[in-house]
């Protein structure tokens, strides 16, 4: 374990802000669902960082639930975006606004 | 230079690399694929943590399952080309400005809070904790709640995704 534990929650941190950036930016409901899930690997990573410095398999885990969720997440998610443009006709989240008073 | 050093540097570059790419294509299946890249760069990051399991878990169900059901979805749907709708145009700046703030923060944080020198990771309690070995005797003990909750989470998002997903029967 030569490299130190900062190189490991630097690279979560970066690939956090570039999905935080892909949620602000992109306009397309397939693309922000993908940043979310970079969001949620780069959690990942520093969970497994964590553990593994300390030793501890809680953090892996821990990862393991979140991994189910995420799969979880994506099919029910995905469902709703193939619903969105059955009744849209597209998946830019600009225009779908009904819920917006 | 040792090889885990080598290693960190090639699987975080093309991690680091992609993920950047994949906000910035406009192409979607290119964008999705560039996504498989980066959880592959992940699982080998894992490898380097001596997460052995995770590392497998990551390939099978991230890099495999859940981008395949991506990629399908994308498949049925029409691909359309991303215009941009911004009323202000600066818009996307501020956005990116934002986001880099944050990124300065967070990595402020993270190298000057407290120095790691003190920590001496436990070589051998770190290989442990990530086989298989560790993980399912903690699975199917301490954590045999969570464990069952989390299948039944799977079973409802599976009926969930059928209902939502389906032509509505007239």
């Amino acid at each position: 374990m030569s490299v130190p534990i900062e190189y490991y929650l630097l690279l979560s941190a970066f690939m956090f802000i570039v999905g935080v950036a892909g949620v602000l930016t992109r306009r397309n409901a397939i693309v922000v669902f993908m940043s979310v899930e970079l969001m949620l690997n780069s959690a990942n990573l520093t969970l497994i960082t964590f553990s593994s410095f300390m030793g501890n398999p809680v953090g892996q885990l821990f990862v393991f639930f979140v991994m189910t969720v995420a799969a979880a997440e994506a099919a029910v998610g995905l469902a709703i975006i193939i619903a969105l443009f059955r009744n849209k006709q597209t998946v830019n989240i600009d225009e779908i606004n009904i819920l917006k008073w | 230079m040792t090889l885990e050093t080598i290693l960190f540097i090639l699987f975080a570059g093309i991690a680091a690399t992609t993920s950047v790419l994949m906000i910035t294509r406009s192409n979607i299946v290119i964008a999705a694929l560039f996504l498989i890249l980066n959880f592959g760069a992940l699982a080998g990051l894992y490898l380097l943590l001596n997460a052995q399991f995770l590392a497998v878990t990551q390939v099978i169900v991230y890099a495999g399952a859940i981008m395949v059901l991506f990629l399908f979805v994308i498949m049925l749907l029409k691909p359309e080309h991303e215009r941009s709708i911004y009323k202000i145009p600066g818009m996307k700046i501020f956005a990116f400005a934002i986001a880099f703030l944050v990124f300065v923060q967070l990595a402020y944080l993270i190298l000057f809070s407290s120095s790691s020198e003190k920590v001496s990771p436990d070589v051998q309690a770190s290989i442990n904790a990530g086989t298989i070995e560790t993980i399912g005797r903690e699975l199917f003990t301490n954590y045999i709640l969570p464990f069952e909750a989390a299948g039944f989470l799977l079973l409802a998002a599976t009926i969930g995704a059928l209902i939502l997903a389906k032509k509505k029967i007239e």
